[in-house]
């Protein structure tokens, strides 16, 4: 047997960044098999514990190396409703791959393109398939006749959003999804750009879940039209998954120059309005020839990479610590230095200075030396001392994260938040209001797609128990 | 949903669409907004609630033909469907028996000021409206105004309608009259709020303004609606879109303001190319 992981294909810098095309593109049926046979189908798998969604990993590699994809997408479909998503955007290496026994002495399993490329296969193999993929509704959901008269109001259709509801509906819950931006998706639609999450994907995973019963409104902002009060008369149990909310900024003068953006507002309109299709869309997006990213997480690399394709010639990525700090995905950052964009590191942005017209036109950095470790165990950067220097700049992007969505906290009185905004859950992710629930960025202030994937799964068996223990 | 049953152009640039959303009549607050997008492919704008009717399930919405998402809304006909309508948006005004209260509107302010003269009345406070445009062609909703006002005062620019000035002069004569107000109101075009909150400033009148920073989702996520009030950081859509106007740094608003000045002149183009009976 052959024991090299085989590696996902990439298409070539030069051609990816010309367009907002995916960047990876997948494995072939027999590379898929391939590497579906390395997996050892541990007798005590330690990578389920390690999946957020706690899909069979072994069971549906298993199916994939006899070749049966759709067994395989079944058994993901079991506990995840949306795989072409998370095959894509989770960060295996640190959950079910890294538990992986294979990783101890070489290469995990791709569990996570394996599981891409299961969930693409449906979507693309079978020719009379229903939008969305096979529905296993009509297997499962006759066992809970009687959730089906019980109908649970879930606020937002991001990632936990959706996990939630398609949960609950394959429990045989009525589900209504109220959805504040004219279309659905949640991050997955405004904040990962295109050419790492094709939008096409997210509309086929979001088709599913309303294939297995969900409703869906959009433009419905709760707290506003409704509020968690008034959704209580109507509903059973209520889901908040809001997701994120206002941009940090780091309060240093300048932050509101024009050229200078928040990552939210920046990837909002390039992601949600397609602002790169300008002006058959309407939404605009200004990008210089000199484009600076505050911050090194997936979002600040995302925000480079869109800049590059917006065609901007030198895209920087500012970061305070090393690279060792970095947050983001490694992948991520690998990806990012294959086109182009050059990371300073150990340097602050301290202010931001306009032209006579108002627009930035360069910024005026820092050097940053690591000193002692603080609260988050990373050695602190400090500032030394005389070493000022400026950045040439037209476009600044400040990626250094956002809070939870201040909305329905703001309009909730009784809902209790923490200091910072997050709403406060149990470990069962109930609110301080009785049946009401909530998970996902709205708890977290700014955390990945499956962890909110997680907290949805959590809330929707809560729910149940709840409203089955009556 | 979000059919428009009534159309009014109420001058060369002003139309007047009253769209059938009972969600949002029922939940709307004297100073709360909807964002609009009347195509798919259009921007996410906010515009201000001009009127409810409850009871009918209507909203109001006044709006200046000023851009491309402006000119494709126009160009919706009674009994189409607006695509997409999100409200009420914002922090709705605060109203209680102030006394006497001064509510100035300029230009397509002047509809936006009618809900809030309306509930300041009821809370039984002595309305004096100020409203201005350039000349009387521009002039809105003059009528149902004055029957909600106990006094109303018209400024235009040329003086071919009310007093010969700016809706600020007309401010400053009735401060100099000896009156002591206990709240102002202005709503208009940035420049006019400034001039209104400088005249205030002095004598230290509350005065309130509604901000129109830009927006895009406006329900407190991206950041683009930022002011600067008091020193601090504030976001039009959650904290606004009214602020105290003695804190406003309306200098940095103006420059947010013209950001995408030339985009949207080239956005404006394309639309204009792609309506029919349009050169």
């Amino acid at each position: 047997m052959n024991n090299e992981r085989i590696n996902m294909p990439n298409r070539s810098v030069q051609e990816r960044i010309m367009d907002f095309k995916e960047v990876p593109v997948g494995y072939s049926l027999e590379q898929a098999i391939a590497e579906a046979k390395r997996c050892i189908q541990c007798k005590n798998p330690k990578c389920v514990p390690g999946c957020p969604v706690e899909v069979n990993i072994p069971a549906f590699i298993a199916a994939l190396a006899k070749g049966d994809v759709q067994a395989a997408v079944d058994k993901i479909k079991e506990t995840n409703a949306l795989p072409a998503i998370c095959g894509r955007v989770c960060p295996q290496e640190e959950q079910c791959e890294r538990k992986c026994i294979l990783g101890i002495k070489g290469e995990p399993v791709a569990i996570g393109n394996l599981e891409r490329f299961a969930a693409d296969w449906e979507k693309s193999e079978i020719p009379a398939r229903p939008a969305g993929g096979r529905n296993p509704k009509s297997e499962i959901i006759h066992q809970n006749q009687n959730n089906k008269n019980k109908k649970i109001a879930v606020i937002g259709s991001g990632p936990a959003g959706l996990t939630c509801a398609a949960d609950l509906a394959l429990l045989g819950y009525q589900v209504t999804i109220f959805e504040s931006l004219h279309v659905t998706g949640g991050v997955l639609r405004y904040g990962i750009p295109e050419f790492r999450l094709p939008k096409s994907i997210v509309d086929i995973e979001v088709e599913y879940v309303k294939n297995l019963g969900v409703e869906i409104k959009t433009d419905m902002l709760i707290s506003n039209v409704l509020t968690i009060d008034e959704l209580q008369k109507d509903f059973q149990a209520i889901f908040i998954g809001s997701g994120a909310g206002l941009p940090k900024f780091m309060g240093i003068p300048g932050e509101s120059l024009e050229g200078v953006y928040s990552a939210n507002e920046f990837l909002f309109r390039v992601n949600m309005m397609k602002a790169y299709l300008f002006p058959d869309q309407l939404t605009p997006v200004s990008v210089g020839k000199n484009v600076a990213v505050v911050g090194a997480g997936n979002v600040a690399m995302d925000s480079a990479r869109v800049a590059k394709r917006l065609g901007a010639a030198k895209v920087s990525i500012i970061y305070r610590r090393s690279r060792e700090e970095m947050p983001a995905r490694r992948d991520e950052i690998k990806r990012t230095e294959e086109e182009d964009v050059e990371f300073k590191l150990l340097t602050n942005p301290e202010a931001y200075h306009a032209d006579s017209e108002g627009k930035v036109f360069e910024i005026e950095c820092i050097k940053m030396e690591l000193g002692e470790p603080d609260t988050s165990g990373r050695r602190r950067p400090v500032p030394k001392a005389g070493s000022n220097f400026k950045i040439p700049v037209e476009t600044v992007v400040v990626a250094i994260g956002n809070g939870p969505n201040p909305l329905i906290p703001l309009r909730t009185p009784s809902l209790k938040t923490e200091k910072w905004g997050g709403v406060i859950v149990d470990q069962k992710q109930w609110t301080s209001i009785p049946k009401v629930s909530a998970g996902g960025d709205i708890v977290r202030g700014s955390a990945t797609v499956i962890s909110a994937m997680g907290d949805g799964k959590r809330a929707a068996k809560t729910i149940d128990e709840g409203l089955n223990n009556e | 949903m979000n059919k428009i049953i009534a159309k009014e152009q109420l001058n060369a640039n002003t139309s007047k669409i009253i769209i059938n959303a009972p969600h949002i009549a029922r939940a709307a607050r004297p100073g709360q907004f909807v964002v609009i997008m009347p195509t798919e492919k259009a921007e996410r704008i906010p515009l201000t609630i001009a009127d409810v009717d409850q009871a009918a399930g209507t909203i109001t919405i006044i709006f200046q033909i000023v851009g491309a998402t402006t000119k494709l809304l126009d160009s919706l006909k009674v009994n189409d469907e607006i695509p997409h309508l999100l409200g009420p948006l914002g922090t709705p005004s605060h109203v209680e028996k102030f006394g006497t209260v001064v509510v100035i509107g300029g230009g397509v302010g002047i509809a936006e000021i009618y809900p809030l003269v309306k509930a300041l009345k009821k809370a039984g406070n002595e309305v004096i409206t100020i409203i201005g445009t350039r000349n009387k062609d521009l002039l809105i909703y003059e009528r149902e105004l004055r029957t909600q006002s106990t006094e109303l005062s018209i400024t235009t620019d040329d003086g071919s309608s009310g007093q010969k000035g700016f809706v600020s002069d007309k401010l400053k004569e009735i401060i100099a009259s000896g009156k002591k107000l206990n709240r102002v109101f202005a709503v208009g075009p940035v420049p006019m709020m400034k001039v209104c909150a400088d005249v205030t400033r002095e004598h230290n009148f509350k005065t309130i303004v509604s901000l129109n920073p830009l927006m895009l989702d406006a329900t407190g996520m991206c950041g683009v609606c930022r002011v600067t009030v008091a020193g601090q950081v504030k976001f039009g859509c959650v904290d606004g879109p009214e602020f105290d106007a003695h804190e406003v740094d309306f200098t940095e608003l103006i420059n947010r303001l013209k950001i995408y000045k030339t985009q949207e002149k080239t956005a404006l183009d394309h639309v204009c190319r792609l309506l029919p009976g349009n050169k």
